[in-house]
């Protein structure tokens, strides 16, 4: 049990008479990169509102490093260490690129208010350490020659990179991407690809990601969760989820 | 370091701004009217730029702003009159029953979002003004009399100094920046580790704090002020300002504010044709400018000291 980072225990999400979640299980270990699979409003958004704190689930538990997470808000999770991007881009998008990364520094902002206003002691220090550490990471992302530019002009593959890199400045444990390669091309898909492994590495980070692309969550993932109207129908490595038959009937068709 | 730099040279203009003005004042240049509309400028400057704290950076409508005008400003001419009290204290006290109350009813209010928040914050603004109308100690509808004297252009000018540096050092910080990224996306802000609520708070509580100080400046332009100096029409006036200069924008605040009062003193016999004005304006500046005159640039953005002083580094 010492590598478990996450567990969700029967966790349920009603919204009206919709079970968007229901009785949901699952667990992600320190390190393990997992995919969320299922068809359009299988409830995997869902999900990770109910990890990152939008919602407070109807039912059940959820257990983040060692403690329980359920009620507290968006803010105090992103403190503990998950951070996510959103299916929808949800940038700053009137705010450049840097100020973008910025903002995900906050919580680890010590400077109090009259400190900034006034401009004392560590202002200057903390201000630049920000940008700095900002720099390197759009620098990681391929945008570092783009940081002054205003973030709704990014093309779009760009503007889902920025939102990685936004969610990593916020130092996470946990990194929650929801269709990151949504509305990429093949060869942006797989460079992706390659940096979520990278990152995952070089961050010591664990990952859990939602993905339509097969051949990305095949591809990257160690373990899948395949949900279908808000419950797991399966769960495995690639291969297993591949060769499983309710998965091929409910998930990828029932041709082979 | 060029960031302390630019904020040395502001205030070298802006100090032998100050000289040109008051000895242009001192020098009967400028006559007693347009000396207390220039004294009307800097108080709306500070109005304008706090209420901009609140909608243009924070993106939360609020028309309440004359509301915590008028507690600051009788607060303070009862803390002046009654008591006597040094008129920078009264002032500060002003500020701080002001900025309390903003935070007493931001708490509740700030939950609202949109056109709910506005017609909050406007009732508020009105229960206010009804509220201090019905306190006999301070004169009810008929007014507070017996006002001293004590605002003068120096210290309106210098209490405006203050609060452009503060809101400006204070939007281009961490908790700015956290200000600034409720507005652009309150769910985006609050996964990134924002406390929205907090933020929303702290922004409406130091636009009020403002709004008080401004109010009690105000106060001591006069020998009476009554209820009716604080109506929703004035929030109107100073929305109309911000919008006007650019929400998000402390330069677009300014140019609102100046323009506004000049434009309602240069029209000062003719009082309908002031909002004629103002509704034209309006109407032109959504077709072709809608993100108000200066929009988010400011104009200490441009790049004209960075490039003087690199080049004098370079030649060194
Ligand atoms: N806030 C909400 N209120 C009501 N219904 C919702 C809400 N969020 C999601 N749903 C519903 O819950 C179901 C699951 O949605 P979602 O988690 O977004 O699916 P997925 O991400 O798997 O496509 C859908 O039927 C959706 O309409
Ligand atoms: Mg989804």
């Amino acid at each position: 049990m010492s590598g478990e980072l996450l567990r969700a225990t029967n966790v349920s999400q009603v919204f009206g008479g919709l079970k968007a979640v229901s009785d949901f299980n699952f667990y992600i270990n320190k390190g393990e990169l997992v995919g969320l699979i299922g068809p359009n409003g299988a409830g995997k958004t869902t999900a990770f509102n109910l990890f990152t704190g939008v919602y407070t689930p109807t039912e059940g538990e959820i257990i983040f490093g060692g403690k329980s997470i359920v009620g507290l808000k968006p803010y105090q999770i992103t403190e503990r260490g998950i951070a996510r991007t959103f299916q929808n881009i949800r940038l700053f998008s009137e705010l450049s690129v840097i100020d973008n990364v910025k903002i995900a520094y906050h919580s680890r902002v010590k400077c109090g208010l009259f400190e900034s206003v006034f401009r004392l002691g560590r202002y200057f220090a903390e201000e630049k350490k920000i940008a700095d550490e900002g720099r390197k990471l759009l620098k990681i992302f391929k945008l570092e020659d783009k940081i002054n530019e205003t973030a709704k002009n990014l093309p779009y593959g760009a503007q889902r990179r920025l939102e990685i890199a936004r969610a990593l400045a916020t130092k996470p444990k946990l990194l929650l991407l929801d269709e990151p390669a949504a509305g990429m091309n093949p060869q942006e898909t797989n460079e992706l690809m390659e940096m979520i492994r990278w990152i995952r590495d070089e961050f010591s980070l664990t990952i859990l990601l939602i993905e339509h692309d097969m051949s990305l969550v095949m591809g990257i993932c160690q373990r899948i969760y395949v949900l279908e109207y808000g419950a797991v129908i399966a769960t495995g490595t690639p291969t297993e989820i591949q060769n499983n038959p309710d998965v091929i009937k409910a998930y990828l068709g029932t041709e082979e | 370091m060029g960031k302390r730099r630019n904020d040395i040279i502001m205030l070298g203009f802006s100090l032998v701004l100050f000289a040109l003005l008051q000895g242009a004042i001192s020098a009967k240049l400028i006559g007693s009217f347009w000396t207390l509309n220039l004294t009307l400028i800097g108080i709306n400057i500070i109005l304008a730029v706090s209420l901009n704290l609140i909608n243009g950076y924070t993106g939360q409508f609020s028309l309440g702003h004359a509301g915590f005008m008028a507690v600051g400003a009788y607060v303070g001419v009862v803390l002046t009159t009654n008591f006597h009290v040094p008129f920078i204290i009264a002032l500060l006290a002003g500020g701080a029953a002001a900025g309390v109350l903003g935070c007493l009813i931001g708490l509740p209010t700030l939950r609202l979002r949109g056109d709910y928040l506005a017609i909050a914050t406007l009732g508020l603004g009105e229960i206010i003004r009804i509220v201090i109308m019905n306190i006999e100690y301070v004169g009810g509808a008929a007014g507070f009399k017996g006002i001293p004297h004590h605002t003068n252009f120096a210290w309106v000018f210098f209490v405006m100094l203050f609060t452009l540096f503060f809101i400006k050092n204070f939007v281009n910080s961490a908790h700015g920046r956290a200000c600034i990224a409720i507005r652009e996306n309150e769910i985006a802000a609050e996964a990134m580790g924002v406390n929205t609520t907090k933020y929303k708070v702290t922004a409406f509580t130091l636009g009020a704090a403002f709004a008080g100080v401004a109010g009690g400046l105000f106060a001591h332009c006069f020998y009476l002020i009554s209820p009716n100096s604080f109506t929703f029409m004035q929030s109107f006036n100073y929305l109309i300002m911000v919008v006007l200069g650019g929400l998000g924008s402390i330069t677009g605040s300014i140019a609102g504010a100046f323009f506004v009062t000049f434009i309602s003193a240069a029209l000062a016999n003719w009082p309908e044709f002031r909002m004629i004005i103002f509704a034209l304006m309006l109407i032109l500046l959504m077709f072709y400018r809608p993100q108000g005159l200066f929009g988010y640039i400011e104009l200490t953005n441009f790049k004209i000291f960075d490039k003087i002083f690199r080049r004098k580094e370079a030649r060194q």
